[in-house]
């Protein structure tokens, strides 16, 4: 079947959403998801979402801001994106208040605001209280009211219906080809714009805070049509995640006093960052943490450190950290009251993606061309505001304020963009692959593949990497695409055939894992969340460049041409100085 | 890694002209939630089982179905909680789309009926409005619902009355009816006050002991009642 509207975004998360409430008021515009809208992980955030409003850190302003997420980014972010980003904070959360999101209040009722991690007054002075938060679910009132706001605008939604591949021709997107999850059956969709709000690649790893639905289709998907990816090596690995399962511990955990434990009862901290201890940013505390793991002082000899708050008694975690002891109760059967909670290193945000300029125009080369009528925001784009390190809850305020960018530039390119024609072959890569999948007979489980290639991207392209590591790692996931050409998909169903998704779903997952896995071989220094054993400094006269990588037959190749915005738009910018807290 | 058995509620409208349940054994790990059973089944046993599932922490509402003949969350639910065989059906009161996936098309029918957003003419102030802490807490955690539909799913006047609202869809219409910003309930009442809105809860509280997230939506139902009954006095 064939669907033709003015927009086409893929994705229902804040970013996706944000867009749609912008277009739908104008135009016509259906939203695809394969998940319900409401189900995106967007709605997994608890901490917080960042705007300089100044509440109750009187002094805050966007330049503090700016200079936080430079910084943070360990400069590998394009300053121009970020200088927009953090003066349109405010408008974008207000906006978000006005529209109905329940934010927690401050005693004079305005939207109350808490600290996080690498957020400061006067570049790096004190703390700020710049994230605005509604108590421990921010990222779900986020979603549900920006849902709601596209209910009532009328907004298509298409939801289960799971996108396998881009229509795009002569640097022209025109549409989409998706399976309808729930009926079966390829639906097309064409439009004048095409956008994707398509998340994050987390479940590339064993270990990860992301849904199972964070499987990075959007980067296999630009990646097949000769569109590169831009710094995938860059994924944030978050310290506190569930043992085993990965499902995070919010920092909130270290914030408000627990200790991190290794097997002989000590606060090994004190080894790293004596004067920050279990206080220092996100990686560094990950990387001494997986340290200890290596070095055979996990819990049990095991891969696990222990992240103790019994000593914060009962009253005090039932009143600052309440869904904690739910958390591990539920998820890990511990009692956080009573006894240790075991964690370990989480892969937990996706600096990579689509690169896209501040417009959120996809662009194709190292000089930022832009592509006709395609857009990309969120997790799942590159824009980069986030460098080579995110700061939390910067990535609530990117999916939603370039979602919104995205939705506006879109509306104002619409007078331009004529419907295109879809080309004779529209369906073609969609249906063979289905096809294939279908009839393809071997020995091989997707199940197991995707355990291997999980295990080993955590392995030997996690936390730590060294050459030796990553050479071994680019070999196997060559010997696991292999092995995928000899799956059964065990599922000849038409209908709700989630057996056939996984299948299409693992395919996008060996293919860029090969993206992240040559981004960090190249890639001879340590930046943000890329640690190479080897190369352990960072390298500006190299290395302050972005990471394109286009798909070429089963290879990747790699440019290090692209250069870092080093000037905002109206603020000179900030000089690269070594990011030391 | 003690072995469980599974009893699972298995039908394929293309291939089965009836259900049936179909047992698994599985080797579990003592931290697992059914959730992880599942997938193991999936992954490695039997990739025809079908449900759904996303976040697996409780957040996105995807996995509600019935385990030991209680709606629940299969990824919150502790396997060691559990006793002796487990079973598992899809949420009742809903067309079965394929074993434990069933059609919220009415679900989410429903949740439109009451208009779900702000509803508020006036002009936008320069900043944000002005709500007290008090005036957050009057909303109390409706805001916290993740549409997972087990309250919907367990409710008996939902059962009988496909049009009705059902718990969830009041508890929305709760949260903006008692939302000091919101101006809209002369806009809802017509979908509140009929027979098929708020009068059909007869606090069997079914919802409330459904619900994964310790929600009450009986009592808030109640006040909601109590509201639309001085609004027409
Ligand atoms: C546990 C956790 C906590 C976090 N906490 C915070 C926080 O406190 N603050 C903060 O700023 N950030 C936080 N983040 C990060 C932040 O939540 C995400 O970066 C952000 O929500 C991403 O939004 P998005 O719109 O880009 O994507 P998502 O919300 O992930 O949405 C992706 C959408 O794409 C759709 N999609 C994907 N592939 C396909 C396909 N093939 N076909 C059809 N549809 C598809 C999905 O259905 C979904 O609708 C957290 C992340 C996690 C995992
Ligand atoms: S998988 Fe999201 S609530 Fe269970």
């Amino acid at each position: 079947m064939i669907h033709r509207h003015d927009v086409i975004i893929v994705g229902a998360g804040l970013a996706g959403s944000r867009a749609a409430v912008e277009i739908g008021q104008v135009a016509d515009v259906a939203v695809l998801s394969k998940v319900y809208p409401s189900r995106s992980h967007s709605g997994a955030a608890q901490g917080g979402i960042a705007a300089s409003l100044a509440n109750i850190s009187k002094t805050d302003r966007w330049e503090y801001h700016m200079f936080d997420t430079v910084k943070g980014s360990d400069y590998l972010g394009d300053q121009d994106a970020i200088e927009m980003m953090v003066r349109e904070a405010p408008e974008t959360v207000i906006e978000m208040e006005h529209w109905g999101c329940p934010f927690s209040r401050t005693a004079e009722g305005k939207i109350a605001q808490r600290k996080f991690g690498g957020h400061t007054l006067e570049f790096g002075k004190e703390a700020s209280l710049r994230a605005c938060y509604s108590a421990d679910y921010t990222g779900h009132v986020l979603l549900h009211t920006l849902h709601e706001q596209c209910l009532k605008h009328n907004v298509n939604f298409y939801s289960e219906f799971q996108v396998l591949s881009l229509i795009f021709r002569d640097n022209r997107a025109i549409g989409v080809v998706a399976l309808d999850m729930v009926h079966g059956g390829l639906h097309t969709f064409y439009g004048r714009a095409v956008m994707f709000g398509m998340g994050g690649y987390g479940r590339a790893f064993s270990i990860t805070s992301n849904a199972h639905a964070n499987t990075g289709d959007g980067l296999a998907l630009v990646s097949r049509v000769g569109l590169p990816v831009q710094d995938m090596e860059f994924v944030q690995f978050h310290p506190t995640g569930l043992w085993k399962s990965g499902i995070l511990v919010t920092e909130g955990a270290r914030g408000e006093g627990g200790y991190l434990l290794n097997n002989e009862k000590r606060r090994f901290m004190e080894d790293y960052a004596p004067t920050l201890m279990e206080l220092a940013p996100r990686d560094m505390v990950a990387r001494a943490m997986q340290q200890e793991i290596d070095e055979g002082r996990g819990i049990n000899g095991e891969d696990k450190i222990f992240i103790d708050v019994t000593h914060l008694g009962e009253a005090k975690l039932m009143e600052r950290l309440p869904q904690i002891t739910e958390l591990a109760m539920n998820f890990a059967g511990v009692d956080p009251r009573k006894e240790p909670i075991p964690i370990q290193p989480t892969a937990h945000y996706s600096m990579g993606g689509i690169p896209a300029n501040a417009n959120t125009r996809v662009t194709f080369d190292e000089k930022r061309t832009e592509t006709v009528g395609f857009y990309a925001a969120g997790e799942c784009s590159c824009i980069s505001v986030h460098g080579a390190n995110r700061l939390g809850t910067n990535s609530l305020l990117e999916a939603l304020l370039f979602g919104r960018r995205s939705g506006k530039q879109i509306v104002e390119d619409l007078p331009n963009l004529e419907f295109p024609t879809l080309p004779a072959d529209y369906e073609d890569a969609a249906r063979e692959e289905v096809d294939h999948f279908k009839n393809v007979s071997g020995k091989e489980k997707v199940g197991t593949i995707r355990k291997e290639l999980q295990e080993t991207m955590m392995l030997d392209c996690g936390v730590f990497r060294s050459e030796k590591q990553l050479v071994s790692q680019k070999a196997k996931i060559q010997e696991l695409e292999d092995r995928f050409k000899h799956i059964t998909v065990d599922d000849k169903s038409d209908q709700f055939n989630t057996d056939l998704l996984e299948a299409i779903e693992l395919g996008h997952l060996l293919e860029f894992s090969g993206a992240i896995v040559e981004g960090a071989l190249a890639r001879q220094e340590s930046r943000g969340g890329h640690y190479r054993k080897d190369f352990p400094k960072r390298d500006d006269e190299k290395f302050l460049k972005h990471t394109l990588a286009w798909r070429k037959g089963a290879n990747w190749e790699l440019t290090f041409d692209k250069p870092v915005m080093l000037q905002g738009v109206t603020h000179k910018g900030f000089e690269p100085m070594e990011r030391k807290y | 890694m003690p072995k469980r058995t599974f009893k699972i509620f298995r039908f394929n409208p293309e291939t089965d002209s009836k259900p049936s349940y179909k047992t698994y054994d599985v080797e579990c790990e003592g931290w697992w939630t059914v959730l992880d059973a599942l997938n193991e089944i999936k992954w490695f046993v039997d990739g025809t089982v079908t449900y759904r599932r996303s976040c697996r922490h409780g957040i996105c509402g995807s996995c509600a179905m019935m385990i030991n003949g209680k709606n629940d969350l299969a990824c919150e639910l502790q396997i060691k909680t559990l006793k002796g065989t487990i079973t598992v059906d899809p949420l009742p009161g809903f067309e079965i789309y394929r074993d434990l996936a069933v059609n919220m098309d009415p679900f989410y029918a429903a949740l439109k009926r009451v208009k779900p957003w702000l509803i508020n003419n006036d002009p936008y102030p320069s900043k944000e409005r002005i709500q007290s802490p008090e005036e957050f807490k009057l909303m109390g955690d409706s805001i916290a619902c993740i549409l997972c539909a087990a309250c919907t799913s367990s409710c008996p006047s939902f059962w009988s009355d496909e049009q009705y609202l059902g718990p969830a869809a009041l508890l929305k219409a709760y949260r903006y009816t008692f939302d000091t910003r919101d101006k809209g309930l002369g806009d809802r009442i017509d979908a509140l006050d009929n027979k098929h809105g708020l009068w059909r809860c007869h606090k069997i509280t079914n919802c409330y002991h459904a619900c994964p997230k310790h929600l009450n939506p009986t009592e808030q139902i109640s006040k909601l009642q109590r509201r639309i009954i001085e609004e027409k006095m």
